[in-house]
């Protein structure tokens, strides 16, 4: 760590604005990381939306049998782009945008180590939405295989796909750009006497998550390089006719597609991690076993891919080695959802908003754990797979525990943001609409794939009418949720809100972010935090 | 707009009243094969493990909620770490896994075991039907929905009466004897489908170029029915499977008719047609096999394009074109050349020539096909 010289004129006021740029400029040529984190927020929040409506048509074509409202082929291209939307537009922006608002900011540095980079990073984003979005309306319409993608099923779509490919190309670059900035930032640029195990969990889980999406992200690129090339450039990769292997693809998409999973999961980790102490107002339990549970998880992931397969009729050996290998990570991820209780345990707890979307995530994401453990068996999990178990399964996992999480970050550093608190009943309101309209649409989807409903099907047998109907309830509930959060909690939140927010309008927490002023200013850390105060906090948090 | 609000609300207080008779299934078919009941005492193994820990962690965390809150006047403790606790919630879990995966491994090594089958059926997935050959037997069908249109095609129209197994029906269901090991070899013309039936525990993918198999013994007379369960395109939502498990003597019976039915049907590839008798039988193929993409009135929809009037279909000089078209495929498009005889073939590339607005006057016979093959 290199010596910082304390600039004498430190105590001037930042916000003079004197060097950046206003209005549109601000925003298109923006290298600061709180202006690129608002961006990735507000993007990702649209794309969330956009996606959503996706999911409502799904659920609206689902609510009766027979096809009333879309044609297969249409139905086929929201369930595929509704996928592709939530993964890469909304998910992984909203932690991308997380981690540049909040890792200068905890870990004491100017802002990110990549400043021009970082603009790139998110501005390679809207055109790669804009794609997807135009491939509705070219000849044949968007890619209708599935957010996998699948092969051969993908050499036969219309230019949609060749769209698709390209989107997903621009947005690997863009995620392989952000995760660089972040480990350079984290491992490059923390205060003095801020060693990595005195780094806050949110840190730590988002450095783990950038080395993830540095190893996968290039693979999933080659995956659907290869099906364009087999779709124009006469390759052979996937088609069995010229000596390819359509299993081929799916083993190197799920290498990319596994790992995925936690990408999307383990920043959301790092989030309830700095929550729950907050609220509980008890240290962290076991913060070290935390950083090994997360590494491990990690590790774990790349061993795990085929369980995706267990159909595509691989030998025993490898589905015994893969179910294995899938119910070892139940163990770690266990640990995680054990310290996170023990943190809670002889606390002090208080439940406003953010610590109820946490609570949330720990009781949802565990009980989407519980369904994977069912599917990582590998003979129960033939009887499950493609059906709409599954769905459930993953959207326990994501929307319970990616999206609440999110929530979770959104309000607990909100007042941090803009400076104003949220009117705390109406978040309250937020928590507790979704979290019922949430398990209404998903909980009945165990029904449904337990007693033979296959998924990505348009239209179903009788038998499966009633719980299908309850579950498009559920969903527009759930979608009118979020609206509700947009008009009645974020916005005027941005207004003014309930009053402006203390420095530390939390009294359990104890990360750098609270000993700058809220709003935090526009550059803050110029000089960094002294070695006494990082000490401070870590003891406070009781690291060492 | 307005019709379909309506019609959704509809839809919303039939369910409603509708759901005092309703069907809440709430856990895994009725196994009829020994696997399917090893994987249904699985299943129910781990729900009652996963339900156990569930309740476990759950009360401790509540307690701790209802207890440790700042408004009920608790202090925090500040412990933070404790070696001991950690390796137990390790090691515990781990031990838990074990006893998980033991029943687990005996499952899946049963159903890997395909070996001393009884009889063996090739399955073969198509864009977007099922085809069967009995290989003992040399029996040979395909398998398609018969639900009909107007009962899932409902924009706008009457709301139609569905029957019980709306969307689970087949025109030519698998019939198997009961209580033999049938062997299953699994495989695609176009892309991958899976063939699943519940209640015997068995989803294998099917994979163009590829043989997979797989087994399964049914332990009850019956009718059992599945889907495709692998996203395979347009209709992926309506490829059912249906198996007839019948008794010895029901099953050789079946078997002999089928093999009358298919010599009655066998064509004699030298024979010369007639216009009128070509186009009555290319109409049979095309509504078994095109329409369901190319529309009846061949008009096409969405990315399958309009024959009626195409270049393609219409014009005398594309002739040698459109026999490769459907020959080999294009895209969506698959190749015929395996699924129809050439006397199929000749007569469905006439039926399109000549039908609708269609006036090329090409009477094709098998034979033309069948130098075309070459």
């Amino acid at each position: 760590m290199t010596t910082t010289i304390h600039s004498p004129d430190h105590a001037h006021d930042h916000d003079h604005a004197h060097d950046h740029p206003t209005g549109l400029a601000r925003w298109l040529t923006a290298t600061n990381h709180k202006d690129i984190g608002t961006l990735y927020l507000w993007f990702s929040f649209i794309m969330f939306l956009t996606g959503g409506v996706m999911a409502l048509c799904i659920r609206l074509e689902l609510f009766h049998p027979g096809l009333q409202f879309f044609k297969p082929e249409l139905f086929n291209q929201f369930t595929t782009l509704h996928g592709i939307i939530m993964v890469f537009g909304a998910i992984m922006p909203a932690f991308t945008g997380l981690m540049n608002w909040q890792i200068p900011l905890m870990i004491g540095a100017p802002d990110m180590a990549f400043a021009r980079m970082n603009n790139w990073s998110f501005w390679l984003l809207p055109p790669a939405a804009l794609l997807l979005m135009i491939s509705f309306v070219v000849p044949g319409g968007a890619a209708a295989a599935g957010w996998t993608l699948y092969a051969p099923l993908a050499t036969q779509m219309g230019m949609g796909m060749d769209l698709t490919i390209f989107a997903i190309h621009i947005m690997g670059i863009s995620s392989i750009m952000g995760a660089i900035n972040i480990v350079t930032t984290i491992l490059n640029m923390r205060a003095p006497g801020m060693t990595l195990m005195k780094m806050p969990m949110f840190c730590w889980t988002s450095l783990i998550t950038a080395y993830l999406l540095i190893a996968v992200m290039p693979v999933l690129a080659g995956a659907v390089t290869m099906v364009l090339t087999d779709r124009h450039f006469g390759t052979n990769f996937f088609n069995a006719a010229g000596g390819g292997d359509p299993v081929l693809y799916q083993h190197v998409f799920w290498f990319f597609g596994h790992p995925e999973v936690y990408i999307m999961a383990l920043p959301a980790f790092g989030v309830v991690s700095q929550v729950i102490p907050a609220f509980a107002r008890k240290p962290l339990f076991g913060y070290h076993s935390m950083v090994y549970a997360t590494s491990s998880i990690a590790i774990l992931s790349f061993m795990v891919w085929a369980h995706h397969m267990y159909t595509t009729g691989m030998p025993a050996t490898a589905q015994i080695f893969f179910m294995f290998a899938t119910m070892l990570i139940a163990v770690p991820t266990g640990v995680k959802v054990f310290n996170w209780i023990a943190t809670m345990w002889q606390g002090s707890m208080t439940f406003e908003t953010p610590m109820l979307f946490a609570i949330g995530f720990v009781c949802l994401f565990t009980f989407g754990g519980m369904s994977g453990v069912v599917l990582s068996v590998a003979a129960v999990d033939i009887q499950l797979q493609d059906t709409y178990y599954v769905v459930a399964h993953f959207h326990y996992v994501l929307v319970a525990g990616a999206l609440f999480s999110l929530f979770s970050a959104v309000y607990y550093w909100l007042p941090k943001w803009c400076g104003f608190m949220y009117n705390e009943t109406r978040g309250k309101v937020h928590f507790w609409w979704s979290m019922i309209a949430f398990n209404v649409t998903f909980f009945p989807m165990h029904f449904l794939g337990l007693a033979g409903m296959p998924r990505r099907i348009p239209d179903y047998g009788v038998q499966f009418t009633e719980f299908n109907s309850m579950a498009s309830v559920g969903a527009f509930a759930f979608g009118l949720a979020q609206i509700y959060f947009l008009f009645f909690v974020l916005l005027p939140t941005l207004r003014g809100g309930a009053g402006a927010a203390p420095q530390r309008p939390w009294e359990g927490a104890h990360t750098l972010e609270w000993e700058v002023p809220s709003p935090a200013p526009f550059h803050t850390w110029e000089a960094p935090p002294s070695k006494e105060l990082v000490d401070e906090l870590a003891a406070k948090q009781m690291l060492h | 707009m307005k019709n379909r609000v309506s019609r959704s609300l509809a839809g919303l207080s039939a369910a409603v009243s509708l759901s005092a008779f309703a069907d809440y299934q709430l856990n895994l078919q009725t196994p009829v094969t020994k696997v399917a009941q090893d994987v249904y005492d699985l299943h129910t193994l781990l729900l009652y493990i996963c339900g156990g820990i569930f309740v476990v962690v759950f009360g401790v965390m509540f307690y701790s909620i209802f207890k440790h809150r700042k408004a009920a006047g608790h202090k925090a403790v500040n412990f933070h770490e404790s070696t001991t606790v950690e390796l137990i919630w390790t090691i515990i879990p781990a031990l838990i896994l074990v006893a998980m995966a033991w029943p687990a491994t005996r499952v899946v090594l049963e159903q890997k075991d395909t070996s001393g089958a009884d009889m063996t059926i090739k399955v073969t997935g198509y864009q977007w039907k099922w085809g069967y050959d009995y290989l003992d037997e040399g029996v040979s069908f395909h398998s398609r929905l018969v639900t009909p249109q107007v009962q899932y095609e409902n924009f706008g129209g009457e709301k139609p009466v569905r029957n019980e197994n709306y969307l689970l029906e087949v025109d030519n269901p698998v019939v198997v004897p009961v209580g033999k090991r049938v062997r299953l070899l699994l495989t695609a013309n176009d892309v991958i489908h899976a063939w699943w039936v519940p209640a015997f525990s068995v989803k294998q993918d099917a994979i163009p170029g590829f043989i997979r198999d797989t087994w399964f013994k049914a332990d009850k007379e019956g009718v059992y029915r599945g889907q495709c369960v692998e996203l395979c395109g347009k209709d992926h939502g309506f490829m059912p499977i249906v198996v007839h498990v019948v008794s010895d003597e029901k099953y050789k019976v079946w078997v002999d008719e089928q093999k009358k039915k298919m010599a009655a049907n066998q064509d004699d590839p030298n024979k010369v047609w007639t216009m009128p008798d070509m186009m009555a039988r290319g109409q049979k193929v095309y509504e078994a096999n095109c329409a369901v993409c190319h529309k009846s009135d061949g008009k096409g929809q969405g990315a399958f394009p309009a024959l009626d009037g195409s270049k393609m279909a219409s014009d005398k000089a594309q002739k040698a074109d459109h026999i490769a078209m459907v020959l080999v495929g294009k895209n969506a498009m698959p190749s015929w050349s395996k699924t129809l005889s050439d006397t199929e073939l000749a007569a469905v590339i006439t039926y399109e020539r000549n039908a609708w607005g269609n006036k090329t006057g090409d009477l094709l016979q098998p034979a033309e096909i069948k130098a075309a093959r070459k």
